[in-house]
């Protein structure tokens, strides 16, 4: 082998090191094409939007009709003195700008709200649409639009020590959901022949001390379940009694005290006794799924399950396509580098099969058979059994008719009648807002008056929804009315750092988005996801 | 409608809203009004430690937060990976302290507040500097550092007769952290909530390679790396250390790493990865300090205004699948010695320093050895440096009681190594003393004692 020659690298992306090491040159490329639009630029929209400039969004156009005014010098970083009575959208603008200037920024001086109103087609354009402090019939107007349109949506909120953060899109494919803790893929209980036949190439129980102790726990396993299965009619361990027997055989193997392999068998055990097969529910889910029946508009992820769910029913023989890695463990380097070879040719193996039913697939539809590229198909195959469909219910549809029983579980459940509380209170503001002209306490004055009405007025909100008879809390209510609409700063960067965080997940197509509507509880932090 | 108030809006129109206004979910000593407010504008001294990704969030969120006497400490210098989320540094900053120019960019933009920066380390202030303000916010990513100012705050806490903690000698801490789209944010209320050492096994041990996993089996790229890192390097760079900030070091390692990947037939070796390794990056985003440091900067106002109930007091936000959060309710240890009572121990008016250090190695509780001890901001002996060994010397024949200046009673803060025989790790503990036979000992005073 040729020496590799360490190519020295002044590296162009420096500046993103950190996060590059969590989503990659595709995510961050995802990043750089995508085109936001924030409506609104207080506090809330403007802290959203700087956590996406420096991370190198491609580009950013601020939408607010509003003048900078003194209060806004109290809790908007964006805008300061000399600002006073100029446009904030144009403020904010120019500050995000000087962050980052790889980022495309434009600003617009109009009202949101007359935006919506007036010109719908405008928000086609985008790749996401973030809309801050909008009140609810602005909301439901906006979240048809851009529906329609299919431009991904994201409302965030503060008020007081309040607020919310909600995604509105019909439907969020994501193949690399990387989660953080998910059971690798070994088939110790279901070796493919080469597995199995290299595992009888090994001899267990070699004379050879060092051998011994550096035979990977994998081998150790795949060959001690076959033995049970041979002694037990072809079951593996499934009682109690029968894992702890398992796990004794195992322990008997050892011939001294210092091979870590063995400890780390026993500890492995449990993935022999996983089921075979598609285990997750999520997965099962997405097979069963009525758009895994494709047709010329369904999309390429679509696609791709209708070729998964064809390999698993045939060469898969009930399992997904392997996803040939291995984790580090006690091993001679040899042996360990030939199993990470089996692995990965295996999942190769299985990879060339999905594509080639997904170009089949392509060709039945009437669609270009190589118009879904190999890189996709590899991760796709790889990421098979992490697949995640997210789909968000409208804003009309959420506000009109909530899932009632959701509904009375909450607002009967001490850990989320506080968020419940403030999820019916930040709406039934609104409506007090349409009724009075201006959100309760929002002006100094008269408070016990405000808040009977607010009291009323949320009293009315739930009879409308189906839940009469359900109180809210009297502090919660009053709370509501002190915090006057108030965009505090703190407030606001959480709820903007959260609205951003999602925002990323949605363009990246990397991890999981939330689902339902976030409430942030400021008073104790005990936030909660309510789906209704 | 919004035109009305353009002129007459007041800078501090929505945070007057918490702090004027009576509520019924406040903290209990709340006291709403504007005198509240002009008492936090103008007496409420805040300290940031750290001025990175947490730093920068915090600076910001607390000077638009009413906060206008903020002081930051940080000893590091601004890079290029920084900027992806440390908004108040720019490209031209890189290699200024950070704790500068995080302090003039936030001052440039909200007048009227004050921000003090110290370009250093932690450990190189006095006491006194930190127990000079009203709260101390950490956003650091070091437990190392973390423990360090621990130890500082508890070491102000002092314990009535009744054993319980006195509320002036408290320092409250809001500590955040993150790691990529995870994070938590905590308030420490010495000798209520736990403090760091209470829980410090949350936070994981780092992942350290055995040896002979280098050297003789290696299976993995970071394998490889650290084969370089730690062994090879020694072996051809005899006496040099490795310096992982300088690139050629880096690159030394980088191809070294390589040809090892290349004779075992190992893939994965990057130059990206060799750095991750080698300098045991954290993953970082701006998004996630943004909330972990907007959680710190509200609880910050809380503790200092009482205008809502706090944190308690460990909250975790996890936004890798879908979006979690959590507040959990730790306990202190009781038998924390950083944060609690500390030991009591009684003796002769005529006990010199270097008894009381015996007595320390005897004292079953601590098995205290290479002793260092301080009354108030005083140094009384000092292991090390050895100028200051020597300059504290010759206390250790002097009386105590005198050193003391001939108090009853009183408290040493001694820190040292304890513990039994394969157990033993570096301690700080709290030493309540008092003398026999001089007038003003009660009873009492031995409550919560050894
Ligand atoms: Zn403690």
């Amino acid at each position: 082998m040729a020496e590799p020659k360490a190519e020295p690298k002044p590296e162009p992306k420096t500046k993103y090191d950190r996060q590059l090491r969590i989503w990659g040159e595709q995510g961050q490329s995802a990043l750089e094409k995508a085109s936001i639009c924030l409506l609104n630029c207080g506090p809330t929209g403007s802290e959203t939007l700087k956590n996406l400039v420096l991370g190198g969004i491609g580009s950013i156009t601020v939408v607010d009709g509003s003048k900078v005014e003194n209060g806004d010098l109290g809790n908007n970083f964006m805008v300061s003195e000399s600002n006073l009575g100029q446009p904030k959208a144009k403020c904010v603008c120019a500050f995000l700008q000087e962050l980052n200037d790889a980022v495309k920024a434009k600003f617009i001086e109009e009202h949101p709200v007359t935006l919506i109103d007036t010109n719908p087609s405008f928000f086609s354009q985008f790749t996401v649409v973030i809309a801050t402090q909008l009140v609810e019939a602005s909301m439901v107007k906006l979240d048809r639009i851009c529906r329609d349109a299919n431009v991904m949506l994201i409302f965030a909120r503060s008020y007081g020590l309040s607020g919310f953060v909600r995604i509105s899109v019909k439907e969020h494919t994501v193949i690399e959901s990387k989660p953080d803790h998910f059971l690798d893929d070994l088939r110790l209980n279901n070796p493919w022949p080469e597995l199995k036949k290299f595992t009888e190439s090994i001899d267990l129980d070699t004379s050879d001390p060092v051998a011994h102790k550096h035979t990977p726990y994998i081998l150790i396993l795949v060959k001690m379940a076959n033995d049970w299965a041979k002694a037990h009619n072809g079951k593996l361990p499934s009682t109690r009694e029968e894992k702890r027997e398992f796990k004794e055989l195992i322990k008997a193997k050892t011939i001294a005290p210092d091979e870590d392999n063995y400890k780390e068998a026993i500890e492995a055990s449990f993935k022999v006794f996983a089921p075979q097969g598609i285990s997750s529910s999520n997965l099962k889910r997405i097979l069963d799924d009525p758009c895994s029946e494709v047709d010329s508009c369904s999309s390429d992820f679509w696609v791709m399950v209708a070729a998964l769910k064809e390999f698993i029913a045939n060469e898969g023989g009930g399992e997904a396509p392997l996803e040939g890695s291995i984790p580090d463990m006690t091993s001679s380097t040899e042996i360990y580098i030939n199993l990470q070879k089996l692995y990965q040719a295996k999942a190769e193996a299985d990879f060339i099969i999905v594509g080639q039913r997904v170009r089949d697939i392509l060709k039945k539809i009437g669609r270009d058979p190589l118009s879904i590229s190999n890189d996709l198909i590899k991760s796709f195959c790889k990421n098979a059994r992490k697949l995640t469909v997210c789909r968000y219910k409208s804003i009309e549809e959420e506000f009109n008719s909530p899932i009632l029983p959701e509904m009375q579980k909450y607002l009967s459940d001490e850990e989320y009648s506080v968020a419940v509380g403030f999820y019916i209170l930040l709406r039934a503001v609104d409506r007090f807002s349409a009724n009075y002209n201006a959100f309760p306490g929002q002006f100094d004055g008269a408070m016990d008056e405000e808040i009977s009405r607010l009291k009323t007025t949320a009293v009315s909100l739930l009879t409308d929804l189906g839940c009469n008879g359900s109180p809210l809390p009297e502090d919660l209510i009053n709370e509501m009315c002190r915090y006057g609409a108030a965009e505090l700063h703190a407030v606001a960067a959480y709820i903007g750092g959260v609205a951003s965080q999602e925002v990323i997940k949605l363009i990246t197509r990397q991890f999981v988005p939330m689902s339902g509507t976030f409430i942030f509880n400021g008073i104790d932090h005990k936030s909660q996801l309510l789906s209704l | 409608m919004a035109d009305a108030g353009a002129h007459q809006s007041s800078r501090s129109r929505d945070l007057d809203k918490l702090l004027l206004r009576p509520g019924h979910l406040v903290g209990p000593a709340f006291e709403p009004g504007t005198e509240l407010r002009d008492d936090i504008q103008e007496y409420a001294r805040i300290l940031v430690v750290g001025a990175g990704g947490l730093g920068c969030e915090l600076l910001k969120d607390l000077a638009l937060s009413g906060f206008r006497n903020l002081e930051v400490i940080d000893m590091d210098r601004i890079e290029v990976s920084n900027l992806n989320r440390q908004f108040l540094f720019r490209l031209e900053d890189v290699g200024k302290p950070k704790a500068e120019v995080a302090a003039k960019r936030v001052m440039e933009r909200v007048s009227g507040v004050n921000i003090v920066p110290h370009f250093c380390r932690i450990e190189d202030k006095l006491d006194e500097f930190y127990s000079d303000f009203m709260i101390i916010v950490l956003g650091l990513d070091s437990i190392e550092a973390r423990s360090y100012i621990n130890e500082v705050a508890c070491s102000f806490l002092e314990y009535d007769s009744n054993g319980n903690p006195r509320e002036e000698t408290m320092k409250p801490m809001v500590d955040g952290g993150t790691e990529g789209f995870k994070g938590h944010a905590r308030v420490i209320l010495p000798g209520i909530t736990p403090c760091f050492q209470c829980t410090i096994w949350l936070f994981p041990p780092q992942v350290k390679y055995p040896l002979c996993t280098l050297a003789e089996t290696p299976r993995t790229a970071p394998h490889c790396i650290e084969y370089a890192h730690l062994i090879k390097w020694d072996e051809v760079h005899s006496g040099k250390t490795f310096d992982p900030d300088n690139p050629q070091h880096m690159q030394w390692v980088y191809s070294e790493a390589l040809k090892r990947a290349a004779l075992f037939s190992i893939p994965g070796v990057t130059y990206t990865l060799t750095q991750g390794v080698v300098k045991n990056i954290i993953p970082a985003i701006a998004s996630t300090n943004a909330i972990i440091s907007a959680a710190c900067a509200l609880e910050t106002l809380k503790i200092a205004s009482g205008c809502s109930k706090t944190l308690s007091n460990y909250l975790t936000y996890n936004g890798v699948e879908g979006l979690h959060t959590k507040v959990t309710e730790f306990v202190r240890d009781k038998e924390c010695l950083m944060c609690g009572p500390g030991i009591f121990m009684e003796l002769e008016t005529s006990d010199t320093l270097k008894m009381l250090m015996d007595k320390l190695g005897d004292e079953p509780q601590l098995l205290m050895s290479g002793v260092s001890v301080k009354h108030g901001g005083k140094t009384l002996y000092m292991q090390a440096p050895p100028e200051l060994e020597a300059m504290t010397r010759s206390n250790l024949s002097i009386s105590l009681f005198k050193l003391m200046e001939e108090s009853p009673k009183g408290i040493l803060h001694v820190t040292g190594t304890a513990g039994k025989p394969g157990k033993r790790q570096s301690c700080s503990t709290k030493l309540r003393v008092a003398f026999k036979g001089v007038a003003g000992i009660k009873d009492t005073d031995m409550a919560g004692g050894a």
